[in-house]
């Protein structure tokens, strides 16, 4: 502090005395219109071309759908053919394959976020499990056949089905359920942490319930992908006709997908119409997994939101 | 000339104007000792008159800074050696106004005494009123130069002063034992130098002030004339020359 | 500020606090403690001893290290992979970095408030009770919770919806909360990392009243950026800056009233007076 002081200002410029701009707000916005149109036009686009499936879909299946669609056994007679077999087949197989992805792939994400050590090891295991994830899946149905169906001896079995289908999701699930619990705020750890809790302690407390909405989305979603999945089931499942619900783990089985591919296979005219009634129930069916996937989802969330 | 970082422009004049007030308070109270003196040594009486009113603008002027000095603390925050800066300059400003107040009272002296005429040509007591005045300069000095060493020896010129005073004391008992006649005019006197005693007093305090902003430490300068007396007479009977 | 007078007996002051303490107690002392990050030389060499149910302040400028400093004294440290730390943290004689010091026993001892308010998304009365299960807590748990939440002035404002959750507080709420939670493990030390940075100032208020009440049961350490808190709220405070290899060091650590009336280091007294980037 001496005698004489003298301090900078801390601004280094002062405004331009006459600044001038010239904005053309007119065009600019002229622009902005033209990709909105632009946008419109996809937006449109994409609806009419979606609503063309739909229709392609629903033209001819509209007058075949019927209780007994869904409440009867397959046969050779169109006006008797249903889809309960397959309906159950396919319950059953990815009900089977979503506990065996769900328990596997949480345990596997669990370990990764948490507890591997974050080094060349665990990046390679990273990618090759985002790789598998695009696989194509008659891959895995190949990989079902010598594995579950031949060398642990489960022949063409709806365990079998359940666990190639399992194989198939898994990395999506891993990579989704690594996704939630990365996304648990490091604040929720540290508070747990900072009390004296144990590294299990936290995940089981505090992590879980909050990554859970993610994990669950995750898991639904894969398994609306494997209910619609065909190519593997042919490889690995796949029997032309089963008559009956599935009674155990190592019953025959038939899925939703293979049925519609068997009724498009037949000459007669009726059966192209009973697989697009078929597809029909296959999309309610999906429409309900999805939703049921968000009603969990805002449950956890509301119980859980950090 | 020290270049500081831009921090706290408006904070850092705040603190100047503080000081500034401080050496502008200072220099009308050396005025008005001036012209206080000047008007007892040759009775002006209008001089005095001016003197008084004087007074009324060295109190305004006080009020204002230390108003100042408030707001500065209200909204700066000012903290350690700002702090302190702040607390002395309280303090200086109202030793100041004293000793304006003092210089005001030996200029109504000189309007009490003005139809009598002087006991005796006047040297002690201006004498007095220079080693005061310069007491004054060099104190306020080292409280722009934060410089603790000078603030003390300043404070130790009181001395001198307090020994003028006794001068004076001693002649003007004799002149009022020889001629009663000559009470008033010698009372007023003493009166007179006794303002200036108690204005080298206030400088001492100012020194004090000083060297708890420098310092942080709180340091009575008032006492030790005696043992300071008897040291000198000690080491000129000795013959040695020099302090420790 | 020391009285030299010329001889007399002077009056002294009352003491600050009602406590009446000869001297004061140590219960943490820091001995040489390097803080790595990696190579990066984060704090260097830092010498420090804190009071037993004072609260001492660390400030000093952002990077500095002080949080980095606080998170050693709770082994936070160790949940950042690359950080090392070497020297000696010793708590009631016993040094809490070696190895055989479990953590998690630490830090049911020594607690911690952080910045931002982050109570668990889980009820108010669970959000107080879970760390005190965890750690095996014995006793009746109502009482407990009720006892936490009473010492950290929320008793009041939430004893009737204890089953809400406890992110439907407001924000200075929430930190009360998050003090209560700390308080359930019945620590010694509580650590508060800016527990009010991210508050408005009524709520900074209330928590440093709540602080200076604690402060009769508990040693408290804080980090804060704001000098008019540390000033105002401190028994002890710690100057923490960079070093010319831009290493945290600690600068000056002394009584708060000395520190900002008259500062020792130069540099202590630039940052005080805000003469300081």
């Amino acid at each position: 502090m001496s005698a004489n002081v003298q301090a900078d200002t801390i601004i280094t410029a002062t405004p331009e005395p006459s600044a001038t701009f010239t904005p053309r707000t007119r065009v600019r916005r002229a622009l902005g219109n033209v990709w909105r149109v632009i946008f419109l036009g996809s937006t449109v686009l994409a609806v009419v071309l979606l609503g063309m499936l739909l229709w392609s879909i629903l033209e001819p299946g509209k007058d075949w759908l019927s209780w007994r669609l869904i409440t009867n056994m397959p046969s050779r007679i169109p006006e008797k053919a249903g889809m309960n077999s397959a309906i159950w087949g396919s319950i059953w197989l990815v009900g089977g394959s979503a506990i065996f992805s769900f328990v596997i792939g949480l345990g596997s994400a669990i370990y990764l976020e948490e507890y591997a050590a974050k080094n060349r090891w665990t990046d390679f295991i990273q990618t090759n499990i985002s790789n598998l994830a695009g696989v194509p899946s008659i891959v895995y149905g190949l990989l079902g056949l010598v594995i579950f169906v031949d060398l642990l001896g489960m022949g063409r079995s709806i365990l079998a089905g359940s666990l190639t289908m399992g194989l198939l999701i898994l990395p999506v699930v891993v990579i989704s359920s690594r996704e939630a619990i990365r996304a648990v705020p490091s604040s929720l750890r540290q508070a747990s942490y900072g009390l004296g809790a144990t590294q299990w302690q936290t995940i089981r407390h505090h992590v879980l319930p909050a990554a859970m909405p993610g994990i669950l989305t995750g898991v639904i979603l894969s398994m609306s992908r494997a209910i619609g999945e065909t190519a593997p089931l042919i490889v690995v499942g796949g029997a032309s006709q089963v008559l009956f619900r599935p009674d155990g783990p190592f019953s025959p089985y038939m899925v939703m997908p293979l049925q519609i591919f068997n009724w498009t296979s037949r000459p007669q005219q009726d059966f192209e119409h009973l697989a697009a009634a078929a597809i029909i129930v296959l999309m309610i069916i999906l429409l309900v997994m999805n939703s049921l996937a968000i009603i969990l989802r805002q449950h956890f969330s509301k119980k859980n939101r950090w | 000339m020290q270049r500081l970082p831009a921090t706290r422009v408006a904070y850092e004049q705040e603190i100047q104007h503080l000081r500034d007030n401080v050496v502008t308070l200072a220099s009308m109270v050396d005025k008005a000792i001036a012209r206080a003196i000047d008007a007892l040594k040759t009775q002006d009486v209008q001089l005095a008159r001016e003197v008084r009113s004087g007074d009324k603008e060295i109190n305004a002027f006080r009020w204002q800074a230390e108003e100042h000095a408030l707001v500065v603390i209200a909204t700066q925050g000012p903290m350690a050696g700002d702090l302190r800066l702040i607390a002395a300059a309280l303090q200086i400003y109202t030793d100041l106004e004293r000793m304006g107040d003092h210089a005001a009272g030996v200029a109504k002296i000189v309007i009490q005494t003005a139809d009598e005429p002087l006991l005796k040509p006047l040297v002690d007591i201006p004498r007095m009123a220079d080693v005061a005045r310069s007491m004054l300069k060099d104190a306020i000095t080292s409280f722009i130069e934060l410089d603790e060493e000078k603030a003390r020896e300043v404070a130790i010129r009181d001395d001198d002063i307090d020994l003028l005073y006794d001068q004076i004391y001693r002649e003007l008992l004799t002149y009022m034992m020889a001629d009663p006649e000559t009470i008033n005019r010698a009372t007023r006197l003493l009166w007179a130098a006794h303002n200036l005693e108690r204005i080298g007093d206030r400088v001492t305090n100012i020194c004090e002030r000083v060297a708890f902003m420098t310092s942080g430490e709180f340091v009575s300068m008032d006492g030790g004339r005696k043992k300071r007396q008897r040291d000198k007479l000690a080491a000129s009977a000795s013959g040695t020359s020099g302090l420790a | 500020m020391a009285l030299r007078s010329t001889g007399t007996t002077v009056p002294t002051l009352p003491a600050k606090d009602n406590t009446a303490r000869t001297q004061e107690e140590t219960i943490l002392r820091l001995d040489k403690l390097n803080v790595f990050y990696g190579n990066f030389h984060a704090v260097s060499n830092v010498d420090l001893d804190i009071q037993k149910n004072r609260i001492t302040a660390f400030i000093g400028p952002s990077g500095c290290g002080k949080s980095t400093v606080l998170r050693c004294i709770n082994r936070m440290n160790d949940l950042v992979p690359s950080a090392r730390v070497e020297g000696q943290v010793l708590y009631h004689g016993q040094n809490l970095n070696s190895r055989n010091v479990d953590p998690v026993e630490v830090r049911r001892r020594i607690g911690m408030v952080f910045q931002r308010p982050n109570p668990f998304p889980k009820s108010i009365f669970e959000n107080v009770a879970w760390g005190a299960r965890i750690n095996g807590f014995k006793g009746n748990m109502a009482e407990h919770v009720e006892r936490c939440l009473r010492q950290a002035a929320l008793w009041d404002e939430v004893k009737d919806k204890l089953k809400e959750s406890g992110l439907s507080l407001s924000g200075g709420q929430q930190q009360r909360l998050c003090i209560a939670r700390a308080l359930a493990t019945s620590p010694d030390v509580i650590l508060l990392d800016e527990p009010a940075s991210a508050l408005d100032p009524i709520s900074t208020l209330r928590i440093e009243e709540l602080l200076r009440e604690l402060q009769t049961h508990y040693s408290i350490v804080i980090v804060t950026h704001n000098m008019q808190q540390a000033a105002r709220l401190s028994d002890q405070t710690v100057f923490f800056s960079l070093s010319d290899t831009r290493s945290g060091i600690l600068v000056e650590a002394g009584q708060t009233e000395q520190i900002f009336t008259n500062p020792v280091d130069p540099r202590t007294e630039a940052y005080i007076t805000g003469r300081f980037g």
